[in-house]
């Protein structure tokens, strides 16, 4: 049975063509980006080469706008931590409740420890940030703003060029969390007010270990990492050269696959929550429906536990994922979908489906077929269900 | 993501005695949706001989949770309840060939459904004293409950002392932050609430006329721990300023039950102490402190009191210090000592306010 990989908000599988890019780089052109001679030369264009592929997926203006960072949290972490740095007289960072750990943890630990005073700014049922409570937090005090791009677990996505239009009217910095939009979304920062941004080479079919950190020119940074005088020493320690050309060659297939991430890939998505909705009761789409990644959907099933139904998905061939940090040991449902106020029944039954490019039709038929009956059997075991049941069909005859 | 045993898949994959039981004469029912698992265990038990004949469950949850439930029946089929009754957590995850740390409080649910069906058999109430907590020190199991029940019984005030007591952070050490950041919070809750209940005290004395009730509503409350009085205390940041901090939940009774009335002996909540003495005595006990931190290159400023809340300023080396917050709850230690009324120390930025 070929395993089906449906969990691509995690991590995606390294293109072959970025791999057959990275080669060469671990054997042939070994050499040290900063050295003199001819081994460091060409390894030097290379790592250029390969800011040039970022910056076009970026719709950057400038090649070295772009920083190259070991992933998305260090460059969360980077952009945070030079904005309070930069801007000492500003101790306010403004942020939502439905931030990626990177960003959540972070900004905890800095209001923990006394370094800002943070605003976690709340979201509505469909996950769409509470704008005026974003406007009313935003002062002369505020370092910087930090919102995802769009959400890793249901895929909604903010309006994140109009929240850095207004945090520039109180002269903040505007930092995004672009790990999972990049890629799947078109970006364009040259004409936006948007001052740095995170990505990530590992959910775009590139390299684990690697991401990058868009910072505009004319924006102040203070490094994180300090070191040699790499990336104009702004992050410090020996390039990863055969990442960095492997993120280079994903970020440019990336941009040739948008069309099929919007087109092709939506309608393996639609497919399946339409049909999933049509066959199994009970369950709700989480996340806004009109403006959210093409590749992501979150089903909430009442009355079943998540973990229980990956299990049985697993053993089906169909990998996927939870909302539910339960693996943690905490039992404490997603963040997200408690920031969203999913019901009780639904809260702890989200499941994650998360396509790309390399999924197709026939991915789709397997979990269709598999599901209704996973969460039959699990239902049937709940002590929960057999009063839930009786109750919607109640309403139903009263409504007949 | 997922360490099961084969036993624990079998039993999740193809659970034994799911379903409702008919003659049951014995239920227990624990955990609820909101928890994320729930278990409803049917015993039917023979009323002579108190064995076992049949168990079913019905069960929400986890993978391991469902398992559990299906070993627990098993585990129970046939045995006398005495029997039944020995069964401890371990050998429910020891039936099921062990199971991951994170997952223990599955065997701890399925446990407890046996002891509420017992009791339930019994015609007994039955409460649990389980507290389900985040998992801290994975080398030894030991949840933030257990942490922070052991630093409140014995007073602990380090990390190696959570470690002699509870094991956590013994093993690898890697959680030695989580345990600070408990240890933090616990330590500063208690002396909030010791200082709390220094003043309670007091008014008992002064006030003939309730010491009675107060006396008597008081001693419970000590057992309860000094959990609801800090929470209490932090959250009376929205109430009126004067009446925030005079006003713990073990004095509710009394409280509530006299102060409308005009012979009320009870004085006003922080008498003795108008506010400008009070932020007097906060801006003289900064101050003394100022001259340590100044020592290490760091300072502290008063910003603003608000009710129960003192606003500071760190500034200099305290700056992005990794002691910044020991230093904090360092200064609520002692402007609770000074002032003997609870207070939370809130670092703000200067140009905050």
């Amino acid at each position: 049975m070929k395993a089906i990989y449906l969990d691509n908000n995690a991590t995606t599988r390294v293109d072959p063509a970025v791999v057959e890019a990275m080669l060469p780089f671990f054997t042939e052109h070994f050499g040290n980006a900063s050295s003199a001679h001819s081994f460091g030369a060409e390894v030097g264009t290379a790592v250029k080469a390969a800011r040039q592929q970022l910056q076009q997926l970026l719709g950057a203006a400038h090649d070295h706008e772009i920083i190259y960072t070991s992933g998305g949290t260090e460059s969360d972490n980077a952009a945070i931590l030079s904005a309070l740095e930069a801007a000492p007289d500003r101790r306010e960072i403004v942020t939502s409740k439905v931030e990626h750990p990177a960003i959540l943890s972070l900004c905890e630990h800095l209001e923990k420890t006394g370094r800002a005073k943070v605003h976690f700014i709340g979201v509505d049922k469909v996950g769409q940030l509470d704008i005026e409570a974003y406007r009313a937090a935003l002062s002369e005090k505020v370092a910087i703003v930090s919102l995802m791009w769009a959400n890793n677990e249901t895929g909604t996505i903010f309006p994140i060029e109009g929240l850095a239009e207004l945090a520039k009217e109180h002269g903040a910095l505007f930092h995004t969390d672009a790990v999972q939009a990049a890629g799947k979304t078109p970006i364009s920062l040259k004409d936006s007010a948007i001052d740095m941004l995170s990505l990530s080479g590992h959910k775009l079919h590139g390299p684990k270990g690697i991401g990058a950190l868009y910072v505009k020119k004319g924006v102040r940074f203070k490094p994180l990492i300090r070191g040699g005088h790499q990336e104009r020493a702004r992050r410090g320690g020996t390039e990863n050269v055969p990442a960095i050309i492997g993120l280079g060659k994903a970020a440019e297939l990336a941009l040739g696959h948008i069309a099929d991430e919007q087109g092709r890939v939506r309608e393996l998505r639609d497919r399946l929550e339409k049909a999933v909705l049509q066959r199994v009761p009970n369950c709700i789409v989480n996340g806004d429906r009109h403006d959210r990644l093409p590749n992501t959907s979150n089903i909430a099933f009442e009355y079943v536990e998540s973990e229980a139904i990956l299990l049985h998905l697993d053993r089906n061939g169909v990998a996927a994922s939870s909302g539910s940090a339960c693996t943690s040991g905490s039992m404490e449902p997603s963040h997200v979908l408690k920031a969203m106020e999913i019901p009780e029944a639904a809260l702890h039954g989200a499941v994650r489906f998360s396509f790309s490019r390399d999924n197709v039709a026939e991915d789709v038929d397997r979990v269709i077929e598999a599901l209704p009956g996973i969460v039959e059997k699990l239902r049937e075991m709940s002590p929960f269900w057999a009063d839930a049941e009786k109750k919607i069909n109640d309403s139903k005859t009263v409504f007949a | 993501m997922w360490e099961y045993s084969e036993k624990v898949k079998e039993h999740f994959f193809n659970p034994k005695n799911a379903g409702v039981l008919a003659g049951a004469n014995a239920i227990g029912e624990i955990g609820a949706l909101a928890c994320g698992d729930a278990l409803k265990l049917m015993l039917h038990i023979d009323p002579v001989t108190e064995i076992v004949l049949e168990a079913k469950f019905q069960a929400y949850g986890c993978g391991s949770a469902i398992a559990s439930a299906s070993g627990l029946t098993e585990l129970v089929i046939n045995k006398t309840l005495a029997q039944a009754r020995a069964i401890t957590s371990r050998e429910i995850a020891e039936f099921l060939g062990g199971l991951p740390p994170e997952k223990m409080h599955c065997a701890v649910m399925a446990h407890e459904a046996l002891q509420s069906a017992i009791a339930n058999f019994r015609g007994e109430d039955w409460n649990s004293d389980h507290e389900e907590a985040a998992l801290v020190c994975k080398c030894h199991g030991v949840d933030a409950a257990i942490i922070e029940r052991a630093i409140r019984d014995n007073g602990l005030t380090a990390v190696e002392q959570v470690g002699a007591c509870t094991g956590a952070g013994t093993g690898c050490t890697t959680c030695y932050e989580r345990i600070e950041d408990i240890l933090l919070r616990v330590t500063s809750e208690v002396a909030a609430a010791q200082a709390m209940a220094r003043q309670t005290e007091g008014r008992a004395h002064s006030a003939e006329a309730v010491a009675e009730t107060g006396r008597a509503s008081r001693a419970p409350a000590a057992s309860e721990g000094s959990r609801a009085g800090s929470v209490n205390l932090f959250s009376a940041a929205t109430r009126p300023a004067s009446a925030a901090p005079a006003r713990p939940p073990a004095q509710r009774p009394a409280a509530e039950a006299s102060p409308l009335s005009p012979a009320s002996p009870l004085p006003p909540p922080s008498a003795g102490m108008t506010n400008l003495k009070k932020i007097r005595l906060i801006e003289e006990t900064i101050e003394d402190l100022r001259v340590y931190l100044r020592k290490d290159g760091g300072d502290c400023e008063l910003i603003d009191v608000d009710g129960s809340n003192v606003l500071v300023s760190l500034t200099g080396a305290c700056v992005g210090c990794q002691m910044a917050s020991v230093t904090v709850s360092g200064i609520q230690e002692r402007l609770i000592a000074k002032l003997g009324v609870p207070v939370r120390v809130i670092p703000v930025g200067r140009s905050a306010h």
